[in-house]
């Protein structure tokens, strides 16, 4: 599994009632209920991602996540997942409020766009950013909202949600080393967010 | 087999029937009412395995029939679902055994009310006994012990078929490891109803109907029944399939005729659907399935329902076609809502086909894609015994 993955899955208790947006091809929902135990449950917008979670035996809605989360009732879930998304949905702040109405804790993470490397890339090369976390060329990139550490906290504030965990990542996904902590938003690549009600 | 299957064809098929229940030990209705004998026809295609863990039930829709792959003589007149059964199909004859019962209160080989009520010699006619989707899954589960089968990888069905898997579920889920539920709902709508409602009154209002006793009379109520098909063959299709199909065009002319006999395409159509269904449908079986989707209503005690929900660890797939109007998308999202809310492994997809609710009978690549990767799946789990999503209620060490 992707090291990011692996820490998501690692602020998910065993047992949960997971719901995953985004899911891609399932793999973080099929480890959770294999070796966690939990009630996973998927929603993937590309039709490819869509039978791959099929194959693994994950449940799973194709839908996209910008139009809401109408099959989910509220509170039927522990937590709900959004990994590596936000940054491609059309109504970020929307999103958010569907995933606290249908859950009371959610998990975020997100490519930081406040990172050195993309900071120097821009002023040096003068060129969109590309990496490992942002892989596609300006004009195709699904990722159309992109934000720094900085700007997502202050948008989590005005949402009303607090943060009870926040894992720095590293440029290859894994927990960056603890001297980050101190500078995130220059020094780490993305972050891992655990959200709750409450600001 | 005497003539060779055609590619993809499970070839010739043959009805089969049987006596599941006897006047002396007769079905037993939900509203307690008995019901004795009841003959079930039904094909099955495909073999069972030792392990009889490769069944596939195939629900049938409203006016369906036991003949759901193959053909019976002639292979230009396939069954049903042919479309999506047979060796190589989603529902792989070559992997699945698969079995496709005639409904109660049918009239094409299952017992209904144009069968002999043994207690006056004549047909039952509206003395049928009012029966629920629960009573048709009683059928279906007493036709899967007469043939040695105890448990279903899965039992799938369109529209009303769709109904049956849900119940199904619900009354027995230890007897399926998963469900497919194609352009179904949970409940009908005002509007659903309406339109039944206005198709019985077709039937109803003929002077041919006789109060149903009109086996033994010169005349049926052939009128009333065409209407009845016309009105519902309307919400089967799409605007957009009958804009492709028949647009404004006229029948056999060039100029409109303006009077009021069949002028357009369409209403010629029409027509054919209302009389070629006289020769193979039955009036009070109209009216009798109409009413069973019209009370179908599982859910109505939310309570209630997600206490049974408890102990449903049946997979579902849910689909439905982004044109239908029958069935529309909604239809099946409170569906999967009401399942996933009570934690039931839910897979669900709208998918797009201009041809409205008989989407799900044609060929439609990512439909037919979805239906096979899902049965796939549930073959590797009930069949091959690959580890599945626990759920609630289920033993963990199974």
């Amino acid at each position: 599994m992707r090291p990011d993955l692996a820490l998501v899955a690692g602020m998910v208790p065993a047992g949960a009632r997971v719901l995953d947006l985004g899911c891609g091809d399932g793999a973080l929902l099929e480890y959770l209920i294999r070796a966690d135990g939990c009630d996973g449950h998927g929603v993937e917008i590309s039709t490819d991602g869509f039978h791959a979670c099929i194959d693994r035996g994950v449940p799973v809605v194709q839908g996209d996540i910008d139009d809401g989360l109408g099959d989910f009732e509220s509170g039927s879930f522990d937590v709900v997942v959004l990994s590596q998304t936000l940054q491609a949905t059309r109504r970020p702040a929307f999103v958010l409020q569907e995933m606290m109405r249908v859950a009371p804790a959610g998990i975020v993470s997100f490519p930081n766009f406040g990172h050195w490397h993309i900071r120097l890339g821009l002023l040096v090369r003068g060129r969109m950013p590309s990496s490992r976390l942002l892989p596609f060329a300006w004009h195709e990139t699904p990722n159309i909202h992109m934000c720094t550490i900085r700007d997502f906290e202050e948008l989590i504030r005005s949402e009303g949600l607090r943060t009870t965990a926040r894992v720095p990542l590293n440029i290859a996904g894994g927990r960056a080393p603890a001297r980050v902590e101190r500078r995130p938003n220059l020094l780490a690549a993305g972050a891992v967010y655990r959200l709750e009600p409450g600001g | 087999m005497p003539t060779a299957p055609a590619a993809g064809s499970v070839g010739l098929a043959e009805t089969q029937r049987v006596v599941l229940f006897t006047q002396d030990d007769p079905l037993v209705l939900q509203s307690g009412a008995t019901l004795g004998p009841v003959e079930v026809a039904y094909e099955t295609y495909g073999t069972l395995n030792a392990e009889a863990s490769n069944g596939v039930f195939i629900c049938h829709a409203l006016t369906g029939d036991a003949h759901a792959a193959g053909h019976t003589g002639d292979p230009s007149r396939p069954g049903w679902w042919d479309t999506l059964i047979g060796p190589g199909k989603p529902v792989d004859t070559d992997r699945f055994f698969v079995i496709c019962a005639n409904l109660l209160g049918g009239c094409q080989g299952t017992t209904g009310p144009s069968s002999t009520d043994p207690t006056t010699g004549t047909p039952y006619g509206l003395r049928f006994p009012i029966f629920t989707i629960s009573d048709l899954v009683t059928v279906h589960r007493a036709l899967l012990r007469h043939l040695g089968v105890t448990r279903l990888m899965a039992a799938i069905g369109g529209s009303v078929g769709g109904m049956q898997v849900l119940q199904w579920a619900l009354d027995h889920p230890e007897d399926l490891h998963a469900g497919m539920m194609v352009c179904a709902t949970g409940r009908l709508s005002a509007q659903n109803i309406a339109f039944s409602a206005v198709a019985r009154e077709a039937i109803l209002r003929d002077p041919d109907f006789n109060g149903g006793d009109y086996y033994d009379t010169p005349k049926h109520p052939d009128m009333g029944l065409s209407l009845a098909r016309m009105i519902a063959h309307i919400t089967y299709l799409s605007e957009e399939s009958m804009r492709h199909k028949f647009g404004r065009r006229i029948q056999d002319a060039d100029e409109p005729r303006h009077n009021f006999g069949v002028d357009f395409q369409v209403e010629s159509y029409l027509q054919y659907q209302g009389e070629s269904f006289l020769k193979r449908f039955d009036a009070n079986s109209y009216l009798y399935l109409t009413r069973v989707m019209d009370y179908f209503d599982p859910f109505a005690d939310p309570v209630a329902a997600a206490e049974r929900l408890r102990h449903v660890t049946t997979r579902f797939l849910v689909l439905s076609f982004d044109t239908d109007w029958r069935f529309d998308t909604a239809h099946s999202r409170e569906v999967v809502r009401t399942l996933q809310a009570s934690r039931v492994p839910v897979t669900f997809r709208e998918i797009e086909s201009p041809w409205g609710h008989d989407s799900f009978l044609l060929v439609v690549p990512e439909y037919h894609r979805t239906v096979a990767a899902f049965l796939g799946r549930m073959e590797q789990e009930a069949v091959n015994g690959a580890r599945h999503a626990r759920t609630p209620g289920e033993d963990v060490a199974a």
